[in-house]
């Protein structure tokens, strides 16, 4: 009876893989410390997040770090409810999430990591050297149909404006349209060149005369000899955008500072959790510059490590 | 007599074959519709796919399969971390829901009474299951996690559990199916024997069945891979750089890490993103050619 055969087979044979499934449950191996951190939050902060547990997995590969990007907001339900170790966020935590971590009994350490800085830049030549925050909006908003730069003030040149930006699948499209322009419809308007190489933006604007656009403060730094950032006004008189101005909280509204929480009863009783937050923050300048953000300044820096050593005690 | 009968068969092969001789403009048009169709489907596919072969094309290289993701070297970024987590999903799976599957087809097909409202009341929401979204399974999935205890969720009991309820309604179904279809004398032949109802279900209906069953099994398992929405609420992270190591280890998986490297905008990421996604192709066709091949290789006709 070949048909028995089946049955006499299958039985041992998923008998045995539930079996290795639970066997192969060992621990990690490696040198130094070993454990599970989990980290969610902004996808802005991800890229910093990641390259730190890549850099850290060098150097203690027992450690077990798992990055999500589930959104600052998102990001915090999680922390706040204990099941997140660390907290990516592009904003500080809002008074209702904190109520929620205080619920839960989850005691946590803000500490700023980078600043991210967008840059509106222009065609060399054109005569147009700052803009207002209005200004921008009224250029870059949802229903904008300005197509020339007179149409901004009248003491603009008479010249066609061509637009150039990232696509909206890109973390600085994000910024601008929900953060700058922060209307109900978190978009900016659709007819501009969209490209998510950074190359292709810097060339068209850089080879049409009127032309302008966006992307983040470093690579304007990488490509400043063929472009021109323009200062934006929020109010306060014309700002450049510069890496003393983002860090200083002046060159608003295109600069914001970026954060990782961290949850203290984790981070004294983890030594998982500890190993990568110190290491994080030890390497934090060459973290924050692998992932294209403004690295902290000295007073910063030094306000973060502070914080740091704090949480142990 | 005989003509008659030639031409009857004649007729038939035409209007089976769809090689009608008839010419009118309204069969014409209603022609040319079947076909716009048809060709309008297949090449949205084939469009799709050699797209994304074309764009993913740079990356087929070894680094795909063997290296972790990276943000420090976009251009060597790897799925190493999803192949394997999508690979102990599969398994853990079809662990949690195979025995658990066929056992309730096996009672309803064969033991239940069908009589009874609640057995009917099983039935048609059974029906209904197979039908619901997948993000409502990962919901479930949390609750199920959380019941149990796990304040971290993103493991791979967690994403197997999720995935598990999710094709247990189709592994339900093509069980049943499969046993239906082993005809009624197996069983009276053995019950005429002297064999209890469990020996006749043992020995005899659920051997013969296997063939459909596992075909039935394979096909649920090849949609549970391709899943993305259900794992991404039980919390599965997107950046993973180890391999899982047990059913409680952190995973990730191969649509969540695809989703994740497609919403970052460098060109590297995208063109790795496309290759994952001939990878994940890849691995659903291969699944779906052995559910092919074990149906016709297996199957009988009584």
């Amino acid at each position: 009876m070949k048909r028995t055969s089946y049955s006499r087979a299958l039985v041992p044979a998923v008998a045995a893989l539930a079996l290795a499934l639970t066997a192969c449950g060992g621990g990690a191996a490696g040198g130094g410390a070993s454990g599970t951190v989990a980290v969610d939050g902004s996808s802005t902060v991800f890229p910093m997040s990641n390259a730190a547990y890549e850099l850290l997995s060098e150097e203690s590969p027992g450690v077990q770090v798992t990055v999500g990007a589930s959104g600052t907001g998102g990001g915090f339900e999680k922390f706040c409810s204990g099941e997140t170790d660390i907290s990516d966020a592009s904003r500080p935590i809002k008074d209702e999430e904190a109520e929620v971590c205080k619920k839960n009994d989850v005691e946590f350490t803000e500490l700023q990591v980078a600043t991210d800085a967008l840059t509106i830049v222009a065609h060399k030549d054109l005569a147009v050297d700052c803009l207002t925050t209005d200004q921008l909006i009224k250029l870059w908003g949802p229903n904008s149909k300005v197509d020339n730069w007179k149409q901004l003030d009248p003491s603009f040149p008479d010249q066609e404006i061509k637009l150039f930006g990232p696509g909206t699948d890109s973390g600085t499209y994000d910024y601008l349209a929900a953060d700058v322009i922060a209307d109900e419809s978190e978009s900016t308007r659709k007819d501009y060149e969209a490209s998510e190489d950074d190359n292709v933006l810097v060339q068209g604007v850089s080879g049409t005369p009127g032309g302008t656009g966006y992307f983040g403060y470093t690579y304007f730094e990488e490509n400043a000899d063929s472009l021109k950032a323009l200062a934006i006004d929020d109010g306060d008189g014309c700002v450049e955008p510069s890496a003393e101005t983002a860090q200083a909280g002046e060159y608003t509204p295109l600069a914001r500072p970026l954060f990782i929480y961290t949850n203290n009863a984790k981070y004294t009783g983890n030594e998982a959790v500890a190993t990568y937050t110190d290491f994080y923050i030890e390497n934090l300048e060459a973290i924050a510059e692998a992932a294209q953000y403004i690295p902290l300044s000295e007073d910063q820096y030094a306000e973060t490590q502070s914080a740091l050593e704090g949480i142990g005690s | 007599m005989s003509s008659v009968a030639a031409r009857t068969a004649r007729d038939l092969t035409r209007i089976t074959t769809g090689r009608s001789r008839d010419r009118t403009p309204g069969s014409l048009i209603f022609l040319g519709g079947l076909w716009f169709s048809l060709f309008f489907g297949v090449m949205v596919l084939i469009v799709l796919i050699v797209t994304t072969a074309i764009d993913g094309a740079p990356r087929f290289d070894g680094a795909l399969f063997t290296a972790y993701d990276s943000t420090l070297a976009p251009e060597r970024t790897g799925f190493r971390a999803g192949i394997l987590g999508s690979i102990w999903l599969m398994f853990t799976t079809a662990v949690l829901a195979v025995p658990l599957g066929i056992a309730a087809a096996l009672y309803l097909e064969e033991f239940a009474d069908n009589g009874r409202w609640y057995n009917r009341f099983i039935e048609v929401n059974l029906q209904n299951l197979a039908a619901v979204p997948s993000v409502v399974y990962g919901l479930l999935a949390v609750a199920v996690m959380a019941l149990m205890g796990f304040e971290r969720k993103g493991i791979v009991l967690g994403g197997a559990i999720a995935l598990a309820m999710l094709i247990l309604p189709v592994i339900i179904i093509t069980t049943r199916e499969a046993v239906r279809a082993v005809p009624t004398e197996i069983r009276h032949g053995s019950l005429a024997l002297g064999a209890t109802v469990l020996q006749t279900t043992w020995r005899q209906t659920l051997p013969s069945a296997v063939p459909g069953i596992a075909t039935g099994t394979i096909l649920g398992l090849s949609r549970a891979i391709g899943e993305a929405a259900p794992l991404l609420l039980i919390g599965l992270a997107g950046a993973v750089r180890f391999d899982p190591a047990g059913i409680f280890s952190p995973v990730t998986a191969l649509p969540i890490q695809i989703y994740s490297m497609t919403s970052q905008s460098q060109e590297a990421y995208q063109q790795a993103a496309s290759a994952a996604i001939i990878v994940l192709l890849v691995m659903i066709l291969s699944l779906n050619a052995l559910a092919i091949f074990i149906r016709n290789k297996f199957q009988r006709s009584w």
